[in-house]
């Protein structure tokens, strides 16, 4: 099998490699991420879009070693996380962070908001109680909260947007190297949205990090991302840089997640969508290519050959027999 | 007015008393909608809008204090008993909520909930009603509609369980739908599937529907008329196609250009709003916006801007320092 990379950096800081994970419900297995290879360039944010189920979230828990893979390697800045036990995966996640969906649920209700973000600090040894209040201070004011106002307070005071500043504040604390942020912006309105968006950019440059970005929302992840990949039912759709392939894409599903998006512009009529039926489960998912029930280019060779991602243009790879762009 | 208004909402006030105080969720707001026309209300979390729709259905929470006038089909629905209350919903005046898991009733198979929604108003026996029901579920686009009917919502995915609140909602054919926050729940592809079976069932049966959301992009394509909220008031109100082609108000014109657009180039910063709404149980004196505004001067801060018409008689806004140049879709 010839496994293209998908990457232009020689020395990814992140290598994904053929990442598969699997867990039982009930008697069965549900195949949630199957040989999933990619590599995010230092300083890069990928960008992860897809629906819900397609296990994009799960693969950034597998990133994290949060739920350990079937098989694959996770290398990060060259050292195999899937590989790590105990103290060195604890000292390594000090350079790696998670940021979720629901703000306000991944704080705790019952503490208060200077514990919360310190609390990376202790669990990493920083012992001087005056250090870590330097130190919660400075991130607290880097993503636009007042320290003074904000440190004693509980989560319940905040709204959805001030609480996900708090959870950017925790996730920077220990001045990580890369973070995955699960639908960070999901549950906020599109004002606030806009916010953590633009403060997600600034705290990027500020603190040199890269990104995973996972989300469904094609134009968000446009906002952000250096590159996008695509991903339906635990495997990669398509690669490329973002301008690139929401100009040109080359899998019929990525196409078809472009066109549904509503486009605030009354003279762009919604096309009245080829009935495409909705993702198979996880648990049975088709032979060859997963998204061949649902496409209108697939043929015999669909379901019988997995497609692999192969190059389309520069920097472009897609997952697919009958790409809408030749290679 | 055109005469063949259906739904008119007058002047309504909409009072929760909170341990905070009293939180006004909708504050004086006036509504037209005519047979067959779509009205979308869009705006943000704590806008009112869920509190408006409750108060056009009369769901109201039981602390609720509600004022104004609601007429529907030439009746005022305030002065309704219950009992004839109950019959007009689900009949001519049915609703569509966000999610599908808390409006179905998970220990009831679809069949018996879309079968007892039509003997509760239409005098079917069983046969013809469980008939109607399949037909029903074959309508919104569900395959095998025979074996559905004997399924409980559990064994539905999202997409094809808000696909059964809407054959229950249209099967008493209303003459007003009000589907509130529909697709939020689901998946772009699924979202652009619901949006369409909405507009063909709509067109099909000339039915009008209130569309509420918090997505300009979804009624820039699928409605008549849009009327945009904040803080509980309407700031806002045209046509669709002139709301787009000028923005007069300021919240408006912030909210779109938030949006993050598919056609703009990666790490271009959006233009936010800065701060956040106001808190609901301590109102401001001047114009709800006015703390977010960039244009807004003294008088934003101490009077509030009526609802006005401007150049047109359909396009109105509450605003002292409308937008004066044409934004919109172009961005």
């Amino acid at each position: 099998m010839q496994q293209a990379s998908t990457s232009t950096s020689p020395e990814p800081l992140l290598d994904v490699d053929n990442v598969v994970v699997e867990y039982p419900v009930g008697n069965k297995i549900v195949h949630a991420v199957s040989g999933v290879s990619l590599q995010i360039a230092r300083g890069e944010t990928l960008g992860l879009v897809g629906e819900s189920g397609c296990g994009k979230s799960t693969l950034g828990r597998a990133v994290l070693q949060l739920r350990r893979p079937v098989s694959g390697r996770v290398l990060f800045d060259g050292q195999d996380l899937t590989a790590m036990q105990g103290d060195a995966l604890r000292s390594m996640r000090q350079r790696v962070q998670l940021i979720f969906q629901d703000p306000i649920a991944s704080l705790n209700p019952r503490r208060k908001i200077g514990d919360i973000v310190a609390e990376p600090l202790v669990i990493s040894g920083v012992k001087d109680p005056v250090r870590r209040k330097q130190l919660v201070d400075e991130v607290l004011s880097a993503v636009g909260l007042d320290p003074a106002l904000v440190v004693g307070r509980l989560p319940h005071e905040f709204s959805g947007g001030q609480c996900q500043r708090i959870c950017i504040a925790r996730a920077l604390v220990l001045n990580p190297e890369f973070i995955v942020c699960d639908e960070p912006v999901s549950a906020l309105d599109v004002s606030i949205r806009a916010q953590i968006l633009n403060l997600l950019e600034e705290m990027k440059a500020r603190y040199g990090l890269t990104l995973l970005f996972i989300a469904h929302d094609l134009a968000v992840v446009k906002a952000v991302s250096d590159r996008v990949a695509v991903m339906y039912l635990g495997r990669l759709c398509e690669v490329g840089p973002s301008e690139q392939l929401f100009a040109k894409p080359a899998h019929p599903y990525t196409a078809l997640l472009i066109e549904a998006i509503p486009v605030p512009d009354p003279d762009v009529r919604p096309m009245e969508t080829v009935p495409v039926g909705e993702p198979p489960s996880p648990i049975a998912p088709p032979s060859g290519c997963r998204f061949r029930t649902r496409c209108p280019r697939a043929d015999a060779r669909c379901s019988e050959e997995v497609p692999e991602l192969r190059a389309v243009a520069p920097g472009q790879f897609v997952a697919c027999h009958h790409p809408l762009i030749a290679g | 007015m055109t005469d063949n208004t259906l739904l008119s909402v007058d002047d309504v006030v909409v009072d929760l008393p909170t341990p905070r105080g009293n939180l006004r969720a909708v504050d004086h707001v006036d509504l037209r909608v005519g047979a067959g026309r779509t009205l979308g209300v869009v705006g943000e979390s704590g806008c009112g809008k869920t509190m408006l729709s409750r108060a056009i259905l009369q769901l109201l929470p039981k602390k609720a204090k509600l004022s104004g006038r609601v007429m529907f089909d030439g009746q005022d629905l305030l002065q309704l008993s219950p009992e004839k209350l109950r019959k007009l919903r689900g009949r001519s005046l049915a609703v569509v909520f966000q999610d599908p898991m808390t409006s179905l009733n998970p220990v009831l198979t679809i069949g018996t909930q879309l079968i007892e929604t039509l003997q509760e108003h239409l005098e079917l026996d069983d046969a013809t009603a469980k008939k109607r029901s399949a037909e029903l579920l074959a309508a919104v686009g569900i395959p095998a509609p025979e074996q559905r009917l004997q399924q409980y919502p559990h064994q539905l995915s999202g997409g094809m369980r808000q696909r059964v609140a809407i054959a229950i909602a249209l099967s008493c054919e209303p003459k007003l739908l009000i589907a509130d926050e529909p697709t939020t729940a689901l998946d772009v592809t699924i979202q652009a599937q619901i949006l369409d079976l909405l507009a063909r069932e709509q067109r099909r049966r000339h039915m009008a529907m209130i569309l509420i959301t918090h997505d300009l992009g979804v009624v820039a394509g699928r409605t008549d008329e849009v009327a945009v909220m904040y803080a509980g008031r309407v700031v806002e109100r045209a046509p669709t196609p002139a709301l787009f082609k000028k923005m007069r108000m300021p919240y408006t014109e912030a909210l779109l250009a938030a949006l993050p657009k598919i056609d703009a180039a990666p790490h271009t910063p959006l233009p936010a709003i800065s701060g956040r709404p106001p808190d609901p149980t301590r109102p401001l004196k001047g114009c709800s916006f006015s703390p977010r505004c960039r244009y807004a001067d003294g008088r934003c801060h101490n009077e509030k801007p009526a609802l006005a018409e401007a150049e047109s008689r359909e396009h109105q806004y509450a605003c002292f320092h409308p937008i004066e140049t044409g934004v919109g879709a172009s961005v």
